[in-house]
């Protein structure tokens, strides 16, 4: 931490006589730097080879992210951005602000084809409700099946969080025309709505709903940090809708040598086995040693579901409509 | 000799211009650079105006129900002396300076699903309890402002004199004679701005308001504009919204100050004051449930949360140490400036109340302003304007601790005013025919009337700004934490337990800040 703090400080004062080691600026969302995200041990393992500083920059979620890189425009101090996802990259594309990659390493183990030549994948995940074993012994097994249920959920609001987002998405999806009408057959069920991740999955915590909008790989959270089983995702038939995290360079950037090292290592064994115990994510390329024990579980979804980054910001849109109106009836 | 009212003086006049010249570039500033900045002009939406209209509905809801149920408590504290009275008047502070968050869950393990209250309805087979709608934003907004209306209505009763209890009492008045004369005076001169205040805390309201309002009808003007400005990054609407805000608020903020009739009780050897007219037995019982009902109400979540966070205290990260000291150095600076920002602007408001009425309800109108800025739009504005000249990182402490300042400014002034207006009308004239001015004025009459506010609004501004997440987020560089951005961090990484134990040392050190600077004001003092 003395160490970050130290290149803070001449990151801060400019210090053009002292800048022997370059630094790396990489701006990302604020749990990837906490001391439990993947930051700290990212950071150590890159500076052992590097012959840099890596200098990771919070700005809230991802998209206060985005927010903060366009409110920066050209002065940005950002050399590379990591943590957009798949539901931004075209917001962001159109600020120009970003530089392709060197090409899309062979090998990545997403459920689908990836083809972008600006953002590049460094680890992914499924959208889910959780929910808790012993409280809910026979959960929903399909959106259908939810819709016809009596179960409780706290979902995130689209317009402020990132899973209420992928939520609005994955029901539009699914849904289609029909997607207004199952918001309202849903919306009596929907214990509240929050700002964001967080307040959902602590309310869901204290039992506050039988579900919460959260990820599939949430239940490994429990599992291997605080040996709890209880909980589970309940997996449906329609398929789930995914978020896959990526990472661009910044166009302009003075560091961009560095920059791509960082890509090569981001891809890399190291930095893939970081990802699932502490951002408790799929990793991008899975590690040579595979998952840890505890994140496979006992079931998967059978189907990925996400919609083409350039039709996502029209469809957010007429979903986004449909939701306020079903929700505010 | 015919007495006229002197010339202000020039320290109170220029320090008071400077005040309001400073608060103004700070409201004003970020809304016009983030107008500079938008690209296109925006249309609002018809879900903009459901926001407008709902903001309006539940700050006026939330801010009458609080003014109304805060009468009957602030008058049981100020006719009853008990052992633990202080510890309940210090306990008034606390729903207030907990982060919203916190207080959310809080409420929840009261009034929640699966809550204490829902536990005991299943027990004796009722339905648990929902409030998640308009009762749930009530609640909250009652749990939060309940306790600061009190106080406030509560320095107004002290400022009764003690001799007029006396006099009533030799007169033989009933309680209900008593309150017409002497409190409901008092209670005309301190509602209006109480409502203000509590309605303009309640406008800016957005996590609580959405949560524990059940979805989108819940949506305020506040969540529209967290929205254009992080999702959609339209800065022209967001300005937008900030402004309809704004103007919304300054009619209120006029009507209100306007309806406020100062009163004028004259001066007396203040002290103890023994109510005679309250030995009957009903008042007694009255009084008691009144009070019994106020600290369940209010310390029921407060021991929740403390409760919630003792078992993983010890799992806390090295890194909280720094943060603690980071958070108590915002909040220490932040508290100083507010309450000279506020001291200067009071001085100056009072000395333009006898001489142009008129400009005194602008100015203080503008003084109360600042909550009625968003945090959002605050910070947005500002990172705009000091990005081209300074790094912004350099300079996350002293913003936080400026812009906090100026949202706890309007506390201060609307504890510290109705001080020195009663203070001017009681001593005012007999001052001046003594020609007593300058330090030996402020310290022999300002200064008593002044303290136990002072100390008061000391204590709210160091610990709101303890609580603030708003700015920071937005400049503080790699490592700079405070107490709630560490508390975030937990969540966001899952780690509940550990988050609920930082809550608990964040609502600790917050009380323990506000406990010192207002029991500083109140020592010698019955309050």
């Amino acid at each position: 931490m003395k160490r970050s703090l130290l290149a803070a400080a001449l990151v801060t004062f400019g210090g053009a006589t002292w800048a022997e080691t370059p630094t790396l600026t990489v701006y990302t969302y604020d749990s990837f730097v906490s001391d439990w995200g993947p930051g700290p041990a990212v950071e150590a393992a890159f500076e052992e080879t590097c012959g840099c500083d890596l200098v990771f920059v919070g700005a809230g979620d991802g998209a206060a992210l985005l927010a903060r890189l366009k409110l920066e425009g050209a002065r940005t101090k950002a050399d590379v951005v990591l943590g957009l996802d798949t539901s931004l990259i075209a917001n962001a594309k159109a600020t120009e602000m970003f530089a392709p990659h060197n090409g899309i390493p062979a090998g990545l183990d997403l459920p689908i084809e990836w083809s972008d030549d600006v953002f590049l994948p460094y680890d992914w995940g499924y959208f889910a409700f959780v929910y808790d074993k012993t409280l809910l012994p026979n959960p929903p097994a399909s959106f259908t099946a939810l819709l016809d249920s009596d179960v409780s959920i706290i979902i995130q609001d689209p317009r402020s969080s990132t899973p209420g987002l992928g939520l609005l998405l994955w029901v539009k999806e699914v849904y289609g025309d029909d997607a207004a009408k199952a918001w309202e057959t849903l919306s009596p069920r929907i214990i509240t709505v929050t700002k964001g991740w967080s307040e959902a999955y602590g309310m869901f915590l204290e039992n506050e709903a039988d579900m919460v909008l959260s990820y599939t790989t949430s239940p490994a959270y429990h599992l291997i940090a605080e040996e709890d089983d209880t909980k589970a995702a309940a997996i449906f038939d329609e398929g789930h809708y995914m978020q896959i995290e990526v990472a661009a360079k910044v166009a302009g950037s003075k560091q961009e040598q560095l920059a791509d090292a960082f890509f090569d290592f981001m891809m890399s064994d190291t930095f893939q086995s970081i990802i699932p115990t502490t951002n408790w994510m799929y990793p991008a390329i899975l590690p040579s040693d595979g998952l840890p024990e505890g994140f496979i579980a006992e079931s998967t979804p059978q189907k990925a579901l996400l919609i083409a980054i350039d039709d996502v910001e029209a469809i957010r849109e007429e979903a986004l409509a449909e939701w306020l109106s079903a929700l505010s009836q | 000799m015919v007495i006229r009212p002197q010339s202000m003086n020039p320290v109170a006049r220029w320090s008071g211009l400077a005040a309001l010249l400073f608060v103004v570039l700070l409201v004003a500033g970020p809304l016009v650079a983030l107008w500079l900045r938008a690209s296109t002009p925006s249309i609002l939406t018809s879900s903009d105006w459901a926001a407008v209209r709902f903001t309006l509905f539940q700050a006026t809801l939330s801010a009458s129900l609080s003014v109304v149920l805060a009468i009957p408590v602030a008058r049981a504290l100020a006719r009853r002396s008990f052992h633990g009275r202080s510890i309940l008047v210090t306990l008034l502070g606390a729903p207030f300076l907990l982060p919203v968050i916190v207080a959310i869950f809080g409420l929840l393990a009261i009034w929640g699903r699966s809550g204490f209250v829902s536990q005991i309805l299943l027990s004796i087979g009722a339905e648990r309890l929902n409030i998640y709608g308009l009762s749930g934003v009530l609640l909250a907004h009652v749990f939060f402002n309940l306790p600061l209306v009190t106080r406030l209505i509560l320095q107004g009763w002290t400022r009764i004199p003690v001799e007029h209890f006396r006099l009533s009492a030799q007169l033989g008045m009933s309680p209900k004679d008593l309150f017409l004369r002497l409190e409901l005076p008092m209670l005309r001169s301190i509602l209006p701005g109480a409502f203000l205040l509590v309605f303009l805390l309640c406008v800016t309201s957005f996590a609580v308001a959405l949560t524990l309002g059940g979805g989108p009808k819940a949506t305020t003007v506040e969540l529209a504009i967290y929205q254009a400005l992080r999702f959609e990054f339209d800065l022209g609407k967001a300005a937008y919204l900030a402004l309809i805000q704004f103007v919304i608020c300054t009619i209120i903020a006029v009507w209100s100050l306007r309806i406020a009739v100062p009163v004028a009780f004259g001066g007396g050897l203040s002290g103890v004051v023994q109510r005679w007219d309250v030995s009957s037995k009903l008042l007694l019982w009255q009084d008691s449930a009144v009070l019994l009902a106020v600290a369940g109400f209010l310390g029921a979540p407060l021991i929740a949360v403390l409760g919630r966070g003792l078992p993983a205290l010890s799992n806390l990260p090295a890194s909280i140490w720094t943060a603690i000291l980071n958070s108590l150095t915002v909040a220490l600076f932040s508290a100083a400036l507010s309450v000279l920002l506020a001291l200067a602007l009071a001085g100056f408001i009072d000395g333009l109340k006898s001489r142009r009425p008129k400009v005194s309800f602008v100015v203080e109108g503008v003084g109360l302003l600042t909550l009625a800025a968003s945090p959002f739009v605050l910070g947005t504005g500002l990172f705009i304007i000091i990005h081209p000249i300074a790094d912004p990182f350099a300079l996350a402490l002293p913003i936080t601790a400026l812009v906090n300042a100026a949202i706890s400014l309007p506390l201060a002034l609307r504890a510290l005013l109705p001080a020195l207006q009663h203070n001017r009308l009681a001593y005012g004239q007999l001052s001046d025919s003594l020609d007593m001015q300058g330090w030996s004025r402020f310290r022999l009459t300002t200064w008593p009337t002044i303290r136990k506010p002072l100390g008061f609004s000391t204590g709210l501004a160091a610990a709101l700004s303890m609580g603030d997440l708003g700015v920071i987020t937005l400049f503080a560089p790699p490592d700079v934490e405070t107490l709630p951005l560490i508390m975030y961090r937990l969540m966001g990484a899952y780690r509940m337990d550990e988050a609920a134990s930082v809550a608990l040392i964040l609502v600790a050190l917050t009380l323990t800040l506000f406990w010192l600077f207002d029991r500083g004001g109140r020592l010698g003092h019955q309050t």
